[in-house]
């Protein structure tokens, strides 16, 4: 791979997308690439929109993806797939879980959530894929390997070895969360996604 | 094998490979994670000081006692620590002593975005810049050496970019640590003026050997490529140089006070036109400006926020902006949590329509939409103060109407002294103290009232009502702000009364409470009239659906704190056991 691969994680604080972006960084450092990853810290973590940038390849000078990059963009939400779609590349990937979090603004009345939002996005990005994580996350035994279903998701659409990555989840994620995440991937992978 | 680390991480690496033995802190977003993880070392003392002059004192005082130190804090920090930094620099240390500056580009989390770099060349301190997780771990290390060779303090001057990227590092072994023997010094360590005076020739002589080792230190290189554009740069702006210029020449400097004029002045010469590339203030531009280098910088580049690859491209390579898919989104403000105490505090005061001063914390989301409940923020500590200040300004009947909110460890860190001015004063004003038992936007640490140290070991409690009744007050009041009704009777008894008052607010931090949830929430549609009475209280536990026109609790965000139970007038919300 001579070129840097650009994985934007998008999503609402306090989602887990701090895990997502974890084991894929893991993933391309146990294969010897020069990884960046970077991150929001603090005040914008309360339920505010937050996002996680991983680059890796040969060499990465960055660690923020250059507007307009982005490879892949993982959505957890669909407001933030649609928030930072402006980032990806031109021909970039967009992988969203079907879940919906009211923004402010909304709960409060004084704005609509798009309701066409999806429609909008697969307009601009043909290669988009909704995907419904939670209830995958559910039916392998808790809500919370939502982001490990999502994990498995992106990791096939960016080529990193199933093998290798159950070795970071297993690095990861505490023993006794272990069978159900691995679980969880193993179904993130079984998706097709349209790329 | 290398490893990813945050900045931050590599920090406090690089100090413990270079045999730092104590370390202080006051948490401030971006720089917590330096010493909470210098303090998971089993060999080292590690502390969360009250303040941040406090931790630079200790600093200090360890360093005199012979120990490498490490003190840190945010940006804003420092002005609170300037007063003893400014002096230190004077004394000069004994083991070496190294000051971590994270400054805040863009204010992911701050209140301001000053550019520390100017409190080194205020405070005659060598300021160091590193540009990735590598170079922090390896700058630090080499930081305790210059400190220590120089004696001086170094200032490590990090950026939010740099504190919380993940980049890789190669670990080293860990240092001996080694305690430098103590001498008594009056003439170097008492700094009265007839001592002082002798310090400031030393201070200006070790600026002129720190300017001739500028010239060859390994902190600064030149990286020859294309010379038709040569770029000065520091700091994580040299990652988005190298981003987005592969090929131009580039001088990076890792010691960005004092300057190589030499160095920069024979680059300046080797190259077409210069460009000095500098998040913030033209602080390397001034300089070389100063010195007659011709170098183009901030007509370029702006003086506001984070830079990015994309944005020097677009300067320097004529690049295109990406394009925008205009997509109308609502935006997504941060809000305090389900169950947040403070919600209780800020519902009431709007209710209340009173004048609040306030200060820094999770809290200052009190201001934001839709509890609008925070007339001001400037600084830590500052509600108090200017609580007074409002009431000697528009009187006793206005400071009736009139609230100062502080959270607990925002209190202990400068919220004392401004209340001990209100008491000697006459000051009628009363304080709410949001005792929500941690530092907790900066992601929980512990403090002086939460009785636990850093190394998570139990310690002396400081009992925040006896403190402030030792100080003066005589109307103190404990009270749960999430008993709405109980809580407005004590806010209106206290604002009533012509003698200040202090209200601790006191319920745990919804994020860190460990009591079991017993109960569940649900709305009855049959009473729920759709007034939404309750989506005004913020809350990502209850939405409203909009095609029903009835509110519903989400129950995979609410933690049952029942406080939209109190708000809704209809009964229309029902606890359920289990």
């Amino acid at each position: 791979m001579s070129q840097t691969m650009n994985v934007l994680i998008a999503g609402v604080g306090g989602q887990g997308t701090l895990l997502t972006s974890r084991i894929i960084a893991q993933v391309a450092v146990d294969l010897g690439y020069d990884v960046k990853v970077t991150e929001v810290h603090g005040m914008a973590q309360r339920g505010g929109s937050v996002v996680s940038e991983v680059r890796y390849g040969e060499k990465v000078y960055s660690p923020t993806i250059p507007k307009g990059q982005a490879d892949v963009l993982l959505a957890f939400e669909k407001l933030e797939a649609a928030r930072w779609l402006d980032h990806l590349k031109p021909d970039g990937i967009v992988i969203i879980n079907d879940e919906r979090v009211d923004p402010l603004p909304v709960m409060s009345g004084k704005m609509k959530y798009p309701e066409d939002i999806i429609d909008r996005i697969v307009q601009l990005k043909p290669k988009t894929t909704v995907v419904n994580a939670t209830k995958t996350a559910i039916e392998c035994g808790n809500v919370k390997a939502a982001n490990v279903v999502l994990v498995g998701i992106l990791s096939k659409v960016i080529g990193l070895p199933p093998e290798k990555v159950e070795e970071a989840i297993r690095k990861l994620v505490p023993p006794k969360a272990l069978e159900v995440n691995l679980a969880a991937f193993r179904r993130g992978v079984e998706w097709s996604v349209n790329q | 094998m290398k490893r990813l680390m945050i900045g931050n991480e590599a920090i406090s690496r690089g100090a413990y490979e270079a045999g730092a033995s104590v370390a202080a802190a006051y948490p401030g977003t971006p720089s917590t994670e330096i010493v909470s993880n210098f303090a998971r070392y089993k060999d080292v003392y590690a502390e969360w000081a009250p303040n941040e002059k406090v931790a630079l004192e200790v600093g200090i005082g360890a360093s005199l006692g012979g120990a490498r130190t490490l003190v840190a804090m945010k940006h804003v920090g420092v002005n609170v620590a300037a007063d003893p930094l400014y002096t230190v620099a004077y004394t000069g240390v004994n083991g070496g002593l190294v000051i971590v500056s994270a400054d805040d580009p863009g204010m992911h989390s701050s209140q301001n975005e000053q550019d520390n770099r100017g409190y080194g060349i205020f405070a005659k301190l060598p300021v160091i810049e590193p540009s990735d997780s590598q170079e922090a771990k390896d700058f630090t290390a080499l930081a305790f050496d210059i400190s220590e060779e120089f004696d001086t303090p170094v200032m490590l001057r990090v950026t939010t970019r740099l504190s919380h990227s993940q980049t890789l590092v190669e670990e080293g072994e860990a240092g001996e640590r080694v305690l430098k023997e103590y001498k008594k010094n009056a003439p170097k360590y008492v700094m009265l003026p007839g001592y002082a005076r002798g310090r400031h020739v030393e201070v200006e002589k070790r600026m002129v050997k720190l300017a001739e080792y500028a010239e060859t230190t390994p902190l600064n290189r030149i990286e020859w490529g294309d010379r038709s554009l040569g770029i000065i740069t520091s700091g994580v702006a040299y990652q988005y140089v190298r981003e987005a210029l592969p090929n131009v020449s580039v001088l990076k400097l890792g010691l960005v006070n004092p300057l190589p004029k030499n160095l920069i002045a024979s680059f300046a010469q080797q190259v077409e036109r210069l460009v000095v590339v500098e998040e913030l203030e033209p602080v390397i531009e001034r300089q070389l400006k100063a010195w007659g280098i011709a170098v183009e910088g901030k007509e370029l580049f702006t003086l506001l926020g984070e830079y990015s690859p994309e944005m020097i491209a677009q300067r320097l390579a004529g690049a295109e902006p990406a394009p925008s898919h205009g997509l109308e989104i609502p935006p997504r403000p941060p809000l305090l949590c389900p169950g947040c105490p403070h919600r209780g505090v800020f519902y009431t005061l709007r209710r209340m329509r009173v004048t609040v001063t306030g200060d820094i914390g999770c809290y200052t989301l009190g201001a934001l939409s839709p509890l609008e409940a925070m007339d001001s923020c400037v600084c830590m500590g500052a509600s108090i103060g200017m609580a007074l200040g409002m009431e000697k300004a528009r009187g006793q009947e206005f400071a009736s109407r009139l609230v100062a909110v502080i959270g607990d460890s925002t209190f202990v860190h400068s919220g004392i002294t401004p209340l001990i001015d209100i008491v000697y004063n006459q000051g009628t004003s009363t304080i709410i103290i949001l005792d929500n038992d941690t530092t907790a936007m900066t992601g929980h640490q512990d403090h002086p009232a939460t009785g636990v140290t850093i190394k998570k070991q139990p310690t002396k409690k400081l009992d925040l009502e006896n403190l402030v009744r030792a100080i003066g007050i005589e109307h103190v009041r404990v009270v749960d702000p999430l008993k709405l009704d109980e809580f407005e009777a004590v806010v209106r008894e206290e604002l009533d009364r012509r003698e200040p008052s202090v209200i601790i607010a006191k319920r745990t931090c919804a994020l860190i409470d460990r009591t079991p949830i017993t109960t569940t929430l649900y709305v009855d549609d049959e009473v729920c009239n759709g007034c939404r009475a309750c989506i005004r209280i913020g809350c990502t536990g209850i939405y409203y659906k909009d095609n029903e026109k009835k509110a519903a609790i989400n129950p995979t965000t609410c933690v049952s704190c029942g406080m939209c139970v109190q708000v809704c007038k209809f009964d229309a919300i029902k606890v359920v056991e289990g």
